[in-house]
């Protein structure tokens, strides 16, 4: 008897959410159910965070050397007060040349954070989604060219396309950037970066686009044909309205899905991109290059927390995000809940 | 079905010279003068210019890569020779021009045997991808629900997350230093035994997809009436497992084995350029940083090419096997 007595009672509590809550916030409720949802978001949360505020949490500078401890093992400071625990400590040890390698973690993920963001804000979802709109909603040439377009970004071997724009564009951008400076009061615009993150920025757009603009135009091209959209254009809505009000947040559960999921291979393109030398240049850290510098069995065997620290963070975003996206992906697809 | 197959096969060209355009582009307003890369520090201004006009380097954009694309589909006639009867047949020239980092070599006689280490690295590395991945996803579809299924997906998601930077020297810590059983780096074709610690490297995150594609169709054949009829009428569990679920759950993979085929020239170049293989993909990115376009375009063009290929192969044997497929 028990047994009906639950049924019925979570029909009800169901009901109770179907009314009282919109389809996100329903989708929200049931993802946080999920223990290793939880785990990657407050994973993600905590190294996204802290790659934000590296300024303010790092111990040290990340160009700080400190002779006395060059090539040491991760090491607690216990005895001299919270202060001494945070500047004396070296939680992942030291480099080579006596950084801390901890407060370059810290730097490196920065990098990481800012990337992976901006190539998925602006590609994957800026461009990849108007594209994908734009394609499934007028159709026709415009359609056949956007797709084509994507067809041919996509036949580029592996990330082949991404490491050749990287490789050649930013030359060109840094004379940009020196000819900006000469002629404008703008300054210090070479010192700050600026290019380098542009042109990875650029380089990672240019693949992830692609995913996103498919899968939108291919949601779309379903949704058109439905009738709340018939029925949105016969009452004379405009076409934006159509676009954003009907067709796209009846869209947004699939864009979530695989926005999640590139995330993780945003993460491994950007570090792949820094091994190379093609990334954030040092003395800035970066994960790829730290990689790069330790990757070897000598350095495995005699200081294993260099190669291990970068890797163990990689590790964790690659492999929180995929969860995250697995997570997302059960609680949204109504074929898989 | 044909009409559409035509249609495609018609469409490969224009997507070559469109992936073409791209990188020719790129390579000849990209930074780096090949010819000072050429000349290294012998740099003089005459014996410079006078290199330019011998590779045609100071032509118009267009001329040169109207030239470039005529040499490489320029038909040539190649000689098979079986059973002592010359066989000869015309095919496309290939003809990618040469090196500009490598001095008076052919770009084909480059790339064609890199692409072919790269090609032996990959068929290892997929053996292992499909030979645990597609085993194991039949399995954990048949636990649905009992630990197996979860652990599993678990344990490769992990695998699969780990850095390739972080992998390889593991790995060869772990074979070469610890258990001495390889070289710790070098090559020597397939049937070396050299060929562990990448293959590994590259073939254990690839278990973790095809065990969830593997997982994901066999769960959907599993739910098929006609796999209850096949209980209800007396078949036993391995005839049942064997004839009408694994076949049938095969279905979906074939695309993803169409596509390993043309990753299969691909090469890995991290893997590659940790372990000195002389792969393709760790010539691709040299070349990239040597600004050696002819053979980042002939990389290019090939890989694209077989991606292509690929593609429509797949579509294609995705018709042949299940009927119920129709292209218009």
């Amino acid at each position: 008897m028990s047994s009906t007595v639950n049924v019925q009672e979570f029909a009800r509590a169901e009901q109770r959410e179907h009314r009282s809550r919109g389809h996100l916030a329903r989708a929200m409720a049931r993802l946080l159910r999920k223990k290793i949802a939880v785990v990657s978001m407050v994973l993600i949360g905590v190294i996204y965070l802290s790659g934000i505020f590296a300024a303010w949490i790092a111990p040290h500078d990340y160009t700080a050397q400190d002779y006395s401890v060059i090539r040491k093992p991760p090491s607690i400071v216990m005895d001299k007060g919270i202060t001494g625990f945070w500047k004396e400590s070296h939680f992942a040890g030291t480099d080579r040349a006596g950084r801390d390698q901890f407060s370059r973690l810290l730097w490196g993920i920065q990098n990481t954070v800012i990337l992976t963001f901006i190539g998925m804000a602006t590609g994957g979802l800026a461009i990849g989604v108007s594209l994908g709109l734009i394609s499934g909603y007028f159709g026709g040439k415009i359609d056949g060219l956007i797709m084509r377009i994507g067809e041919l970004f996509a036949s580029f071997p592996d990330i082949l396309l991404v490491i050749i724009l990287a490789a050649t564009l930013k030359p060109r951008l840094r004379e940009w950037m020196i000819w900006v400076e000469d002629n404008t009061p703008l300054d210090g615009l070479l010192t700050s970066g600026v290019v380098d993150y542009l042109v990875i920025s650029v380089a990672l757009v240019s693949f992830t686009w692609i995913g996103t603009a498919r899968l939108v135009r291919g949601q779309i091209l379903y949704l058109k044909e439905t009738q709340h959209i018939e029925a949105a254009r016969a009452i004379g809505s405009s076409t934006p309205r159509v676009l954003f009000r009907h067709l796209l947040p009846n869209a947004i559960s699939p864009i979530v899905v695989t926005v999640t999921m590139g995330m993780g291979s945003m993460v491994g393109a950007e570090i792949i991109l820094s091994w190379l030398g093609l990334g954030i240049q040092p003395p800035r850290p970066s994960l790829g290059t730290m990689l790069l510098q330790n990757g070897s069995i000598g350095a495995l065997r005699e200081e294993p927390w260099m190669l291990l620290g970068p890797g163990l963070i990689a590790w964790t975003m690659v492999l929180s995000w995929n969860l995250l996206g697995d997570a997302l992906n059960d609680v949204l697809n109504p074929r898989t809940r | 079905m044909w009409l559409y197959i035509a249609r495609r096969l018609l469409w490969i060209p224009f997507l070559l010279l469109g992936a073409s355009i791209v990188t020719f582009t790129l390579g000849h307003y990209g930074p780096g003068d090949p010819v000072v890369v050429m000349l290294g520090n012998k740099y003089e201004e005459e014996k410079a210019d006078r290199i330019r006009e011998e590779l045609g380097l100071n032509r118009p954009f267009f001329v040169q890569y109207g030239d470039y694309i005529w040499k490489v589909i320029k038909p040539r006639i190649y000689h098979l020779t079986a059973g002592g009867v010359d066989v000869p047949f015309p095919f496309l020239g290939l003809d990618f021009g040469e090196s500009l980092r490598y001095v008076g070599q052919p770009v084909r006689d480059l790339v064609v045997p890199k692409m072919w280490v790269s090609a032996q690295l990959s068929l290892a590395a997929m053996t292992i991808s499909l030979g645990i991945g597609l085993p194991l996803g039949f399995f954990i579809a048949h636990r649905q629900g009992r630990w197996q299924d979860p652990t599993a997906v678990a344990v490769a998601l992990m695998i699969m997350a780990i850095p390739v930077m972080v992998s390889v020297p593991a790995l060869l810590w772990t074979f070469c230093t610890k258990l001495d059983w390889v070289p710790c780096s070098g090559w020597n074709g397939i049937f070396d035994l050299r060929i562990l610690v990448p293959a590994i490297s590259m073939g254990v995150p690839g278990i973790a997809g095809l065990m969830r594609l593997m997982r994901a169709s066999t769960l959907d054949v599993l739910g098929q009436d006609f796999i209850r009829t096949a209980h209800a009428k007396g078949l036993g569990n391995f005839v049942v497992d064997r004839r009408h679920v694994f076949r049938n759950s095969m279905i979906p993979i074939v695309t993803i084995l169409a596509f390993s085929l043309a990753g299969l020239i691909g090469g890995a170049f991290i893997t590659e350029t940790i372990l000195g293989i002389p792969g393709i993909g760790r010539f691709a990115v040299q070349s990239i940083f040597d600004r050696d376009y002819p053979v980042i375009m002939a990389i290019t063009l090939i890989g694209a090419g077989a991606f292509v290929l690929a593609n429509l192969l797949a579509d294609i044997a995705y018709a042949y096997i299940d009927p119920r497929i129709r292209y218009s």
